[in-house]
């Protein structure tokens, strides 16, 4: 009958691994899908070399991004270019600046002022805006209130009113970038909230007796993170570009200081001047960082679809 | 008479709400003066249709809301009322086995860490203690021990009612609520989840309420059967006589609505006309009578009380004047 035991007893052998499988989480799952799609994984890298440029870079410059080079100075767009001799990579700036070190250093500024921005939202946005929807009612109406009524004042206004007042600094800028962040992540979190407080895992954590902040915490969070992560990886480049526009205009980072927008702002005010370096080297580490984050902020929505399977 | 838990003309009423000011327009009466008892060790079924307070009062009993009139007892204790202002203390002791086994699953939790949790808030054993409890437990609803460490998402809708199960017995519980349990998952599952439910309330002594309103179900498991109707009770007997002899016209419209499994036995149906009324504005008299057969004025205008009728209480007019022997 057993023709071939040994294929039987194989055939147990398997079964009896078959119990130790080891779950696999959703995330698990949803980090398999993300690495499939190809524009989202070249976007990481992307965005890892960039970071790594901002932090192995500077052992490379033969310039500090102080120190002017004087021989450039009156003639930058000529003895300023880009060159491998002279030690200006990404050749100088208006003032005889390194540019390649004036770079790394927008790019690592930069780059602080979105994380930053970003994960004060997350935090902040989160933890609120599940709590009014967890408890809903009044506690819900006031808070939300709160957010509405602090949305409908100009995000612009409020931010350049604070670096005019108290002085134009990193710190404010961060102050004043992560007052206004968490103010639509609270509301999408809400809407999340009102949907998964329903859910029948909830109400079998109430009936044991789980205290309601301990729910937010270990039910109702780590299913909204889904939607967290995407909003919050979008959000990255929308402070980027919030924090370029205040120096653009003039009111950001302070000098020595820099950041992209900054830098950009510069090289477009000596466009004419035939040092065009001056915008594209700033431009390029900008436009990359920034499709970069979006393309991942889209592959992580199509990775962590929010049906259940 | 030993009952573990009883329940004293409870009632739950929701607001209405309108408008930008969320004004209350109204209250609707979802479960509406419910008086019962339940002996350890049996099983109550509860019948009707959707809509009519079933779910609310297991709710009740679990603690989710609080009852807005009358009072539940459970040992002879209060637990819960709308004057006692206490915390609802017998989380460990009762417990819900819930309606839709997809949604009742944390999907973001090893199903050993949903099912351990109450442990967890109780502070019942250490770790290690824990995890051997979650794989005792998860062998007696008939799933591998190891099973603990995988996410909901891994398993069928079967096995998942098996785990919400296994996460309601973890506690050691003297009465379990079973909101529905079977009428999300398919015919031949049902059973295995029925007879695993009975196999588990003999080797455990549980006390269960059973809601379903699937009549065939409930002939399976319940002990005593409880009817409802808009909020109010309609009739209670035990399973057998409840089956064989319905008194309240409700149960009888009731029991021949269901489908026989047999083309050749046409039972005579009672057809119901009319809608069922809407619980914000229930009629006057007996919640029943605009589509009851045997209505008179009376049943327009007094509310019928339970009254013994045989093994059973009936809550009818009709019954009570011996109207309903057509």
């Amino acid at each position: 009958m057993f023709a071939n035991t040994k294929k039987v007893e194989e055939f147990a052998e398997n079964m009896a691994s078959v119990d130790t499988v080891k779950g696999r989480s959703l995330w698990q799952d949803a980090m398999g899908r993300f690495l499939k799609n190809k524009a989202a994984v070249t976007s990481v890298i992307l965005l890892g070399l960039i970071l790594l440029f901002s932090f192995v870079g500077p052992y490379f410059a033969q310039w500090t991004n102080e120190e002017i080079d004087w021989s450039t100075l009156g003639a930058v767009a000529e003895k300023g270019r880009p060159s491998i001799e002279s030690g200006h990579y990404f050749g100088t700036d208006d003032l005889g600046r390194d540019l390649y070190s004036r770079v790394i250093q927008g790019t690592q500024v930069s780059l602080m002022v979105g994380v930053v921005g970003a994960l004060i939202a997350v935090i902040v946005g989160t933890l609120y805006g599940a709590i009014a929807g967890y408890f809903g009612g009044r506690v819900d109406s006031v808070m939300m209130r709160a957010v509405d009524i602090l949305m409908a004042i100009p995000y612009m206004f409020i931010l350049i009113l604070l670096l005019v007042v108290f002085g134009r600094s990193i710190i404010m800028l961060f102050v004043g970038i992560g007052l206004v962040s968490w103010l639509s992540m609270a509301r999408i979190v809400r809407g999340q909230t009102l949907t998964i407080k329903n859910k029948e895992f909830v109400e079998a954590a109430i009936a044991t007796g789980v205290p309601s902040f301990i729910i937010i915490l270990r039910h109702i969070v780590p299913n909204l993170l889904g939607v967290v992560v995407v909003y919050a990886t979008l959000l990255v480049p929308e402070m980027i570009l919030t924090e370029s526009f205040i120096s653009f205009l003039g009111l950001g980072v302070q000098e020595p200081n820099t950041s992209w927008g900054a830098l950009i702002s510069d090289g477009a005010g000596t466009i004419q001047y035939g040092t065009l370096w001056q915008l594209l080297f700033p431009l390029f580490f900008f436009v990359v960082s920034l499709f970069s984050f979006y393309f991942i902020g889209d592959g992580l929505r199509d990775a962590l679809d929010p049906k259940d399977r | 008479m030993n009952a573990l838990l009883e329940m004293h003309e409870i009632k739950k009423t929701f607001p209405v709400r309108k408008g930008i000011f969320q004004r209350i327009v109204g209250q609707v009466a979802a479960v509406n003066g419910v008086s019962l008892s339940i002996e350890r060790g049996r099983t109550l079924g509860l019948v009707g249709e959707s809509g009519c307070g079933k779910s609310t009062l297991a709710k009740m009993l679990v603690g989710l809301y609080p009852p807005s009139d009358g009072e539940i007892l459970f040992e002879g204790k209060v637990l819960a009322g709308p004057d006692t202002g206490a915390e609802f203390d017998a989380t460990r002791k009762i417990q819900i086995v819930f309606q839709d086994p997809y949604s009742s699953l944390d999907p973001r939790l090893p199903v050993g860490d949903s099912i351990a949790e109450g442990l967890v808030i109780h502070g019942i054993g250490d770790n290690k203690s824990r995890r051997k409890k979650v794989g005792e437990i998860l062998e007696l609803v008939g799933l591998p021990p190891q099973a603990g460490d995988r996410y909901p998402h891994e398993f069928s809708g079967g096995q998942r009612q098996r785990i919400g199960i296994a996460r309601a017995l973890i506690m050691d519980p003297e009465f379990v609520v079973c909101d529905e349990p079977t009428s999300a998952l398919d015919v031949s599952v049902q059973a295995q989840i029925l007879n695993l439910l009975k196999k588990l309330q003999a080797e455990l002594n549980l006390t269960m309420m059973f809601i379903s309103h699937n009549l065939a179900v409930v002939k399976h498991v319940a002990d005593d059967v409880m009817v409802m109707y808009l909020g109010r009770v309609a009739e209670v007997a035990p399973v057998d006589d409840l089956f064989a002899n319905p008194r309240h016209p409700y149960t009888k419209a009731l029991l021949s609505a269901t489908p026989i499994a047999d083309p050749e036995r046409r039972g005579e149906r009672i057809k119901l006309t009319g809608e069922l009324p809407s619980p914000i504005n229930p009629p006057p008299g007996c919640p029943f009578h605009p589509r009851c057969p045997l209505a008179n004025d009376r049943c327009k205008s007094e509310v019928p009380a339970l009254l013994p009728a045989g093994p059973a209480t009936v809550a009818c007019h009709a019954v009570e004047e011996g109207r309903d022997a057509a």
